[in-house]
This record gives C-alpha cells, sequence and structure tokens, in this order.
C-alpha cells in the first residue's frame, strides 16, 4: 500500500499519531467530512451509506465529534471531543482478530484493517475500548482511520499535504499529526509541553493519539489600575471634588 | 486522469478557496474531491465539514434539472409540474414583465437569499424600473450593518472584523459562528494559543463560546441593557480613549441644547464655512476648546475639545459636547441596573468593563507605521488598544438591535479600537461616509413605465427627505422599506413582501420573483400563514399574488409554491463574482474580490440565474442590457462581467482585478477580455495589497482617503468621524416632534419616531416581549445555526444530514424539570402565536430562561427529495412556525429603526406533550421526476 516511512529510525520506534487539541476544537465536523470524503474514494473506500435520504441515514464514519457537557449552569463547559481510531500501542483489537486481518504496522504504528482477510466477526470492534470502530454494513467489514495512509506516503502530493486529510481540513488547526516517539515532533512537543493524555490509560492500550486539554487565560486586575494620574477625567475636570464651600479645616484653624 | 481546477467555495457564504479533483468518466466530467486551496489567503487551505462534503451536493437527489410550470388545475404547494423548454419559460417572463413594465414597473417584485449576486440582481431590478428588490439582509443581520455602519462608519463580516492577530482580549457577543467562518476559526485558534482571553457573552454555550476562557450567559435580547452598563463603567472610571475619543469621534461636537428651536438636538455648525467638498458632509461642527475656552471650529490646530460641560455660544445658544450627553445617559445606566435585567451579576459588568478599560489603555500596541491624518497631522507611530470584539445575528435579530448594535460599536469606540491595530478593522470599501452616499428615490415619481428606478432600491437615509414615500408619507415600495415605519432599512424587508403583495397593502403586485430563498419554509415567519397566503385567492378567483417564479437548485419548500420553476446550476457549475460593488471578500490589508469558474458543465438543463437575468435583460431590452440599436449587448454573463462599466468609461466593473487592456491596472482600469482567465490563473482571487500606512486609522487618514478617491471607492475625502451621538437620527425625531422644515411622519407614527430615534443608544425590551404576558411565556426561544450546516441546504446532503438528522428543543434541566419534562421526552413548546410539538434535550449550556434549537434542520416532508418519513419532516420541527410576522396594528415585528426581522424575540411556555410525533405536519411533497 504504501512505502516505509523514514526507513533509517529502523522498525517500531515511529508511531504516527494525532494530537487533538480540545483547547480550540470548536465542533464545526470538518474533520468528519473531510475523513469522510477522503476516505470514501480512497483506498479505504468505500464508506457506505445506508439510507442516504431517508429515515434514520446510517454511515460508516471514521472519525466522529461527541459533544459533552462538564459542570452545571452556570459553571458549564461544553467540550467537542472528536474520536477516531487511536492507534494503541497495545492495540485490543489486534490479538483478538481471529484471521489476522487486524493488525499494526511495525514501521509507523499504524493499525490497519485488511479487508480481504476480514470476515466481519466484530471482535474486535468489542475489544476496543474507545468504540473507534465501524462495520460497513454494505461491506460487511470493519473499517476505522487508517491515518490517511494512502495519503501520507504519497510522494506526489506536496510535502505539506502528506497529512490526514482531517488535520489539512480543520480551521482552528486543532490535530497535530507526527510521529510521538520523536522527541523533536509538533506532536512530541505539544504532548509534553501541554499536558497531552491519553484515554482511558487504565486498560493498558497505550493509545498513540493523545488529547490536549483546555487552558483558561484570565487578567489579574489589580486596585492602582482603576487609580491612575493619567485618569481622562482630570482633563476635563471630572474626577469628583468637594465644593468650594464646604467645610474644612480652613475655617476653623488660625494659628 | 484527475483535473485539478481551482474555484470558491458556495456550501456558505464564508467564500473559500477550494481545489477540485474532477474526473472523466463515460465521457462526463464528475467531481471527485474537493479541498480547501492552501493558497487562497481566506481559507489558507482548510475547508469546513460543509466545504468536504461539495461533491455530495452534486449528487443530491433534490436537484431540478428543467424549467418546471405549475401543471393547469393543480393548486400552488401541491408541486405538480410539468417539464417546459427554456425558450417557453422566457417567453411566458418576458411577456409578463414586458407588459409589467410598461405599465407600472413595481408590480414586479425582485426578492433574493442568501445570493452572493446582489450587484447583478440589484442592477438588474433597478434597469427594470422596480423599487422592490431586496436580497435577505432585512430578515439576517441588517441591525449589524446599519448599527454600525451609522456609528462608525463600517460593520462586521465582509465590511471588517476583529483583529485577533494583534488582540489581547476578545469578547463576541450573541451567535456568530455562521458568518466569516473559517476564517474566524483560524484567528480565533491563533489567538488562543498566543494566550489571548476570550469572553463568550451568549445565552447557549456552543460553538466558539465552548473555548472561550470565561461564558457570560445572558437572557436573549437583553445585550442593550449589558453594553450600556459597560459604557457607564468605562466613563465613571475614567477608562475611555479619551484622545480617541476627541480627535476620532463627534464627541467633542458641540449639540444645541434648546428644546424649542428647530435646531435642537443638532450638532453647532459655522456658517462661515459655506463650501465643504462634500455637500452632504460639511466639516464645519464647532468644538468647545477647553484651553481657550471658547467654540473653535473641529480640528482647529492646538485646540483640545471639551469633551463635558454646557456652554454659551455667542448668540446665546446653549450647547453641550455630544460627549456630556452621553454620559449623561448612561450616568444611572449602572451595572446594577443591567443586573436583573440581563441576569448577569453587576460585579461580573464591572469587572468587563475593567478588563475592557485597562487591557486598552495599559496592553497599547506601537506600530512604527508613519501616517498622515486627515487634518494635516503626521503621526511616526499607529497605536492599538488590544481589545476586539465580534457579533452578527445574536445582536442583530431582535427589534431592539439597532440600539444594541449602536452600543457596541460606541463601546468599541470609547475604548478606541476602530481601525487601529488588535481592535476593529474595515475592509475595503468600508469605512464609508456616515450615512454612505448611495439613495433611493425619494417618491413615487421615482418609479416610471419603460424607464429604470431613479435611484437605487436600496440606499442609506440620511434625514427624512430621503425616505422613499409619497406625499402622505405612505410608503412606495411593498415591503414599505425607507418608509416612516422602518426609515433605515437599509437590506429592505424581505419578510414583509409576501404578506403585504397578498393583503394589498401598500398594493397588490403581479409578479414575484423569488431566487434561492426559501419564503415558505425557513426564511419566513409565521410560516403556517405565509403558505396560505401564497395559495390564497381573491373574489375572482384569481391568487392573490398572480404570479411566482421562483429560481433554484433544488426542490425546496419554496419552489412547491411556484407557477414557474428556473433550475439554477450548483455552485461548481457557474461563473460567479463575489465583487466590490457587492460584498466582496477584502482583507483587513486591501481590497479583494475573487469568482467562481464552471469546474463541471451544468446538469441537465440548469441555467445560471445569472444567465437568466442577462437574457431577459436583453429580452426586456434594458438599457444596460441593450446596444442603441436595441440589440442584446452582452452574449452572457462572463462577457458581462468582462465589459459592464457602472458608466461608460468609468473603468469600474464588476471585478477589480487585471483591468485595463493590458490587464496590469487594478480596481479601476478598461475592460479586459482576459480578465477571467487571469483570476482561473491566480486562484480565483485577486487581493491588493495597501501599504502599511494605509492600513490603519482609515477613517481618518488622509493617504488612505486620497488613494480610495484615486481609485474611486470613494468620492469625496472627508474624514469619518466616530457617531458617538447620531445626529442623523435626530433629524428624524425632530420631523416626528414637527420641529423638522421638511418631511413630517403620519400622525401615527410620529410617537414611535420620537421615541425610536434616540441619537444617543438606549435600552428598550424587545417590541415582542413588551407586548407579551410574560409570566404566561416566561421562556425566550432562539435558534442558531449548526456549523455544519447553512441554511435550509443540506438536509439533501447525505453526509452532513447524519450529523443533524433531527434537531431538540434544548432546555436548561432545571426549566425542563419544572414543566415536568424529562430528557429526550416529547413536549409542546407554544408562543402566543402557535404551538410545535418537539423533543426536548436538557442542557446545563443554556441559561434557564431561554431555550433553542438548530435551525432549519425540520422540513415539510417530501421537501429536498427526503423520503416523507425522513427524521427532517417527522423528529425535526421548525421554530418559524411559533414566529410572528407582525405585531398587532398590523406592523412588522420588525425592528422599528431598521426593519430588522425580530425572530429572536418569541416568548414561549412549554408543557409535556402526551403524543409523540413533530407537529404540525404539512402535505407529502413528490418529487419532481428529472
Amino acid at each position: 500500500m504504501a512505502a516505509i516511512p523514514d526507513a533509517d529510525k529502523g522498525f517500531g520506534m515511529t508511531q504516527l499519531a494525532l494530537v487533538i487539541d480540545l483547547n480550540v476544537c470548536v465542533g464545526c465536523h470538518a474533520c468528519v467530512t473531510s475523513c469522510k470524503q477522503w476516505n470514501h474514494s480512497g483506498e479505504a473506500g468505500p464508506l457506505s451509506d445506508a439510507n442516504p435520504y431517508g429515515a434514520e441515514p446510517s454511515g460508516t464514519f471514521f472519525n466522529r465529534v461527541q459533544t459533552y457537557e462538564v459542570g452545571e449552569f452556570p459553571k458549564t463547559e461544553t467540550v467537542h471531543f472528536p474520536k477516531s481510531c487511536l492507534h494503541c500501542e497495545e492495540p485490543p483489537c489486534v490479538p483478538v482478530c481471529p484471521t489476522g486481518a487486524s493488525y499494526k504496522r511495525a514501521e509507523d504504528g499504524i493499525v490497519l484493517v485488511d479487508y480481504d482477510k476480514c470476515i466481519g466477526c466484530k471482535y474486535c470492534s468489542w475489544a476496543c475500548p474507545y468504540g473507534a470502530r465501524e462495520l460497513d454494513e454494505q461491506q460487511k467489514v470493519m473499517k476505522k482511520c487508517t491515518l490517511c495512509v494512502d495519503r501520507i506516503y504519497d510522494g506526489k502530493l506536496p510535502e505539506a499535504e502528506r497529512k490526514p486529510a482531517c488535520v489539512l481540513a480543520c480551521p482552528t488547526s486543532a490535530r497535530i499529526f507526527g510521529d510521538i516517539h520523536d522527541p523533536d515532533s509538533q506532536a512530541a512537543r505539544a504532548i509534553r509541553e501541554q499536558g497531552g493524555y491519553a484515554l482511558m490509560p487504565e486498560w493498558g492500550t497505550q493509545p498513540a493519539n493523545h488529547y490536549l486539554p483546555r487552558r483558561k487565560t484570565s487578567i489579574k486586575l489589580h486596585p492602582d489600575e482603576l487609580q491612575r494620574e493619567d485618569n481622562p477625567l482630570k482633563v476635563d475636570g471630572k474626577l469628583p471634588r468637594p465644593a468650594a464651600g464646604e467645610p474644612a479645616l480652613d475655617d476653623v484653624t488660625s494659628w | 486522469m484527475t483535473e485539478i481546477k481551482t474555484t470558491t467555495c458556495y456550501m456558505c457564504a464564508c467564500r473559500c478557496g477550494i481545489r477540485v479533483h474532477v474526473d472523466e468518466k463515460d465521457g462526463r466530467a464528475v467531481v471527485r474531491y474537493i479541498e480547501g486551496n492552501p493558497e487562497h489567503p481566506l481559507n489558507k487551505g482548510v475547508i469546513c465539514a460543509k466545504g468536504a462534503s461539495g461533491l455530495m451536493k452534486q449528487l443530491s437527489p433534490a436537484r431540478l434539472t428543467r424549467p418546471l410550470l405549475r401543471k393547469p388545475g393543480s393548486e400552488r404547494g401541491a408541486g405538480e409540474f410539468q417539464p417546459i423548454s427554456w425558450e417557453q419559460a422566457f417567453s411566458i417572463l418576458e411577456n409578463r414583465l414586458k407588459a409589467i413594465r410598461s405599465n407600472d414597473p413595481k408590480k414586479f417584485a425582485l426578492f433574493t437569499g442568501r445570493d452572493q449576486m446582489q450587484a447583478l440582481t440589484g442592477l438588474f431590478a433597478r434597469q427594470f424600473g422596480t423599487p422592490n428588490y431586496a436580497a435577505h439582509g432585512g430578515f439576517c443581520s441588517v441591525n449589524m450593518a446599519a448599527g454600525m455602519i451609522y456609528t462608525i462608519g463600517g460593520s462586521f463580516w465582509e465590511f471588517g472584523g476583529p483583529d485577533l492577530e494583534r488582540a489581547k482580549l476578545f469578547v463576541m457577543l450573541g451567535t456568530a459562528e455562521d458568518h466569516h467562518s473559517n476564517p474566524l476559526k483560524i484567528a480565533i485558534s491563533r489567538f488562543k494559543r498566543a494566550g489571548g482571553r476570550f469572553v463568550s457573552v451568549n445565552p447557549v454555550r456552543t460553538g466558539y463560546s465552548a473555548i472561550a476562557d470565561e461564558w457570560v450567559p445572558i437572557r436573549p435580547g437583553t445585550d442593550g441593557a449589558l453594553l450600556l452598563a459597560l459604557v457607564h463603567e468605562l466613563i465613571a472610571q475614567g477608562l475611555y480613549d479619551r484622545e480617541f475619543v476627541a480627535r476620532y469621534t463627534n464627541g467633542g461636537h458641540l449639540v444645541i441644547a434648546d428644546p424649542h428651536s428647530p435646531s435642537h438636538g443638532l450638532l453647532a455648525t459655522d456658517e462661515e464655512d459655506a463650501e465643504p467638498e462634500n455637500p452632504a458632509q460639511p466639516q464645519n461642527k464647532l468644538w468647545w476648546d477647553r484651553h481657550s475656552g471658547r467654540p473653535v471650529l473641529s480640528h482647529t490646530p492646538q485646540a483640545d475639545p471639551s469633551l463635558f460641560g454646557d456652554f454659551r455660544l455667542a448668540d446665546g445658544t446653549r450647547v453641550q459636547p455630544a460627549f456630556q450627553l452621553l454620559a449623561e445617559r448612561v450616568r444611572d445606566l449602572t451595572p446594577e441596573w443591567a443586573e436583573p435585567i440581563t441576569g448577569i451579576p453587576a460585579a461580573t459588568i464591572r469587572r468587563l468593563a475593567h478588563e475592557m478599560g485597562v487591557t486598552a489603555r495599559d496592553e497599547k500596541i506601537e506600530l512604527p507605521i508613519a501616517w498622515t491624518d486627515c487634518w494635516g497631522n503626521e503621526h511616526q507611530t499607529v497605536t492599538g488598544n488590544p481589545v476586539a470584539f465580534h457579533a452578527m445575528r445574536g445582536l442583530a435579530a431582535h427589534s431592539n438591535g439597532f440600539h444594541t448594535v449602536r452600543t457596541l460599536a460606541i463601546l468599541m469606540s470609547l475604548l478606541g479600537t476602530i481601525d487601529r491595530p488588535g481592535g476593529f478593522r474595515h475592509k475595503a470599501p468600508f469605512p464609508r461616509a456616515i450615512p454612505p452616499s448611495a439613495k433611493t428615490p425619494t417618491g413615487p415619481e421615482g418609479v416610471q413605465p419603460n424607464t429604470p428606478l431613479g435611484g437605487l432600491a436600496l440606499g442609506w437615509p440620511g434625514s427624512p427627505e430621503d425616505l422613499f414615500v409619497d406625499a402622505q408619507g405612505e410608503p412606495v415600495r411593498v415591503d414599505k422599506g425607507f418608509s416612516w415605519e422602518y426609515p433605515l432599512s437599509v437590506h429592505g424587508l424581505m419578510h414583509t413582501v409576501i404578506t403585504n403583495a397578498w393583503r394589498g397593502d401598500p398594493y397588490p403586485i403581479d409578479t414575484l420573483m423569488i431566487f434561492m430563498a426559501n419564503m415558505a419554509w425557513n426564511s419566513t415567519m409565521n410560516t403556517v400563514e405565509v403558505r396560505r397566503m401564497l395559495n390564497d385567492r381573491g373574489a375572482d378567483g384569481e391568487y392573490k399574488i398572480p404570479f411566482v417564479a421562483v429560481c433554484d437548485a433544488f426542490q425546496s419548500e419554496m419552489t412547491a409554491f411556484a407557477d414557474l420553476v428556473l433550475p439554477d446550476t450548483t455552485y461548481l457549475e457557474r461563473h460567479d463574482v463575489m465583487s466590490l460593488l457587492d460584498r466582496p471578500i477584502s482583507e483587513f490589508d486591501g481590497p479583494m474580490d475573487s469568482v467562481r469558474v464552471p469546474v463541471v458543465p451544468p446538469l441537465g438543463e440548469c441555467k445560471p440565474f445569472q444567465e437568466v437575468l442577462i437574457e431577459l435583460g436583453g429580452r426586456l431590452q434594458l438599457p444596460a442590457f441593450t446596444n442603441k440599436d436595441g440589440s442584446r449587448k452582452y452574449r452572457d454573463y462572463p462577457d458581462f462581467i468582462v465589459r459592464h462599466e457602472t458608466e461608460p468609461g468609468s473603468g469600474i466593473g464588476f471585478l477589480a482585478g487585471w483591468r485595463g487592456t493590458d490587464g496590469k491596472k487594478a480596481l479601476r482600469g478598461e475592460p479586459n477580455p482576459e480578465q477571467w482567465a487571469r483570476y482561473a490563473e491566480n486562484n480565483c482571487v485577486f487581493k491588493h495589497e495597501l501599504p502599511p500606512s494605509y492600513r490603519y486609522m482609515r477613517n481618518w487618514n488622509r493617504g488612505y482617503m486620497e488613494w480610495a478617491q484615486r481609485v474611486r471607492l470613494r468620492r469625496w475625502g472627508e474624514p469619518i468621524l466616530v457617531h458617538l451621538y447620531s445626529e442623523v437620527l435626530q433629524r428624524f425625531r425632530l420631523a416626528a416632534q414637527g420641529k423638522w422644515p421638511g418631511r413630517r411622519p403620519p400622525e401615527r407614527l410620529a410617537k414611535r419616531i420620537e421615541t425610536y430615534f434616540d441619537p444617543l443608544p438606549f435600552y428598550f425590551s424587545p417590541l415582542e416581549h413588551q407586548l407579551t404576558d410574560l409570566e404566561r411565556y416566561p421562556l425566550t426561544a432562539i435558534t442558531q445555526r449548526p456549523m455544519a450546516m447553512y441554511h435550509s441546504w443540506d438536509s439533501q446532503n447525505a453526509w452532513l444530514r447524519q450529523i443533524h438528522t433531527h434537531n431538540y428543543l434544548f432546555i436548561n434541566p432545571r426549566t425542563a424539570r419544572a414543566s415536568g419534562i424529562e430528557d429526550g421526552a416529547w413536549l409542546w413548546v407554544e408562543s402566543p402565536w402557535g404551538r410545535v410539538r418537539c423533543m426536548g434535550r436538557h442542557s446545563e449550556a443554556v441559561e434557564p430562561g431561554t431555550v433553542w434549537t438548530w435551525n432549519a434542520i425540520g422540513k415539510q416532508p417530501g421537501a429536498w427529495a427526503l423520503a416523507p418519513d425522513a427524521n427532517e419532516a417527522r423528529k425535526g420541527f421548525l421554530l418559524n412556525h411559533l414566529i410572528t410576522d407582525e405585531l398587532p396594528g398590523r406592523i412588522s415585528n420588525s425592528d422599528p429603526v431598521t426593519g430588522q426581522a425580530g425572530w429572536y424575540d418569541v416568548r414561549v411556555r412549554i408543557y409535556a406533550a402526551e403524543e409523540a410525533g413533530a407537529w404540525p405536519q404539512f402535505r407529502t411533497l413528490t418529487k419532481v421526476s428529472a
């Protein structure tokens, strides 16, 4: 399918992944349909749609955005949470596959499904604690995010465009793509410096995809910032001043 | 073989650059993949959910492919049609329109939806001679345009925006996700990553508000009170930018304070300055110079205006600085006053004011850019106060929206952020004079048979003399635009057209032509009644609106009501221009326009609406579309775009790029036959970068003004002072008080004009709230548009409809439980005007006095070629059914200043429903066979 990447790093060293910055994701679903568009007509496709114009339409998507509310009004956070295959370093979907259709590539860590071997038994989707796999109801094979493996090594594309479709589409550039094992990659740096975390680490799956948390900016105001010498009200004589006629020490002292 | 072509997206009005991969299949070009164009200055390669689903729009089963005529004997709304040829369609229109034009051109009304060709549709209407033309702005967001343009000479989105590249504090008010969406998403993301602080004021926390550092929930329609309290606090604390206010606003101008004088409330002038450069904008206002203690001409060198005070001119006239009046206006409008109105704690309002004021004052930006102001003062730097704002429909779609938006513009001005780095920045052709100079005819004599309209169909009134009314002060336009009912209705009132034409008030019309507006569904208020009106017949058995022609690419709820359906193309099948004559895609640093070029041929017999207009223009022999010998002037739309000039030899056309016979002129130059090719070679976009010294302070920047005059963006070069105080509004108020020497309003409207044409901003509860029993209807119901959908366009899109297949009413759990409504249950939502049954979802992200839903997801069964049992029809619902188009007294449910539809003002109550299923239901439309 694709050329072997960065061979001098050696097999098993590279782990491609997405680092998704929840601090800037506005939940616009650009990643959802750009993924669908690329992969529908790419090597992982088609991504079929049942009842596309009828009741309860249901299609295959590799990537979906879920929205959660956290906290009670008015202290509510709305979190848009894009989710796709996390390309686990210890993917539970792989050992359960009876045909060897699910596999993890040694050269770049991408977890893939070989459609020719898949019998649609769904063991892998039961094993996946993240619900990242979807059975294509038309083809009866299990499908999921490939990190656009048919794009990222395509030498015909300009280098800047050798990225998953969702990464190129994302208007807030909330999706950082790279080798998380390479400490100098933007992805690894983001995880390290911005508190990137993996989903449900207790399962021991070591997801390669990470999420960056919300970060809040606040302004600290100091009282003296409201009492400044250069207050413009002074220019216009509008700072409160007592009237000349009000009682003063001048009236009662005479030494 | 795949070919990659660049063009411009139209899955929403954002106008991003796209690259379309086109394959040859069975001898036919088919779209295979659409991606953002990395070389496009607007979206820089990104694309949104809609844009990435464009190819599914090409495959929509709702495509119309042939002209259709309503079947004889079938009724409107049944959607029963027979195909006809284009020649038949054109001759039907030609005969009908010729007769109208030679008799009474205003019997033809042309209203358009969210199109991007108002320069052409407006030209066609004007040439036809009808005043009855507008696009959808009166329904959408005219308050945002008018409120800001009448205050700072520019507005948000196409006309200007927040400079988030340099801002430190960004405050977004109300829903604004659906305008300028990708560029704004890019900017907000960069802003947040650079450590900026983002505050969102919104009844609902979704979309961009989700990533705000602070969410400030507010009750809908009360933003004006919040903004006035912020202005109060900025003035009370001295946190305004005094130098900016003094020099660049009319805050120092002296206002005549003599209630008995016909000049009361107007600005005092120096009568000796008799020869202004621009007669409409004499620069003869007075300051009270605080150094010399006497009145001087505004901007006299060395003088500095008193912003406060109470003075007498030499002739004894009492005058006060405009700023003094503003300060008096907000003196009692404290945060404590605003708290019970807005639901925002006073301490929060006060803190927000301090954050804004202190950031603007202490985080100043100084760019080493020399510029010269309009009074000849040379400046070595450009100063920026890095507080930026953004707002759109959330503020606009209320009947008090004009004053709310004006207050926002005033707040931005007090902070000194207008056309400065880190604040608000204009986009060409803005800034414009206040008001801009385009005007409508001023009376019925402007409408004559076989004659172009005696002015523009839409303009910018500056005084009662500019209104478009007859001798009795009654409207000339069928939508009553520019009448005393809605004097500053600068985008028209699309939402009144069907009702007014049906009722014959002010008069009946003959032919209603609709382009791309779903006025039988989500682009109307009072939907059920409007649909009845479209189908209603008079005593003579004829339809009250005799002929309805609809041009659209897709089978919508509206096309079902057409007598004649014209099949438009999709955006990938036609030429189009995003023109400086309309709403260009200019960016802060200079004018920019763009085009669409066809990447695939039209489906079936589809024809772009542009071509329909060019063809009709020739057939009707409209002057602009006809040679002197009466023959047709333009071969087709691309030919028109290249050769049309605003006046013979003006050198100004629809496109600004690659003009001149050698293609080397920008903005102004002779027509260039190769212009389309140049655009196609350049990513379909033209960008003219201004030198740095022309990029800021443009209201008052001499260099920019001279450049703008040279390229004819502006006729005059006078400075555009911010109108903290609106003399324009005061002129109308004086007329209402019987003091204005010219036109006066009809008696029944005098009180209304006097109240709402306040030269200073004020807060009033939305008109509908004032008329509603708020105890019976305790909640406000609002809508917003999901980022993955645009208007009603995308339920036909197999991918996008899976994201929003049906909609819910979102309710705060406390509010829901108080009414016994469980999460996910069916409920009734009832307004004084009707009720709807829908499903509710509990949400902690909505303030308890508000319920809301996604707009335009609910559909009529069978519309948009969806199956009759599609979720959109059976589970989805349309809130428009609950919204009235009129208030008692047959006055539109609109802003009394601008006519903006007040469709965010509806009050409702909710209660549990016994039965399931969306209600009301409508007849099932059958699919038009291709």
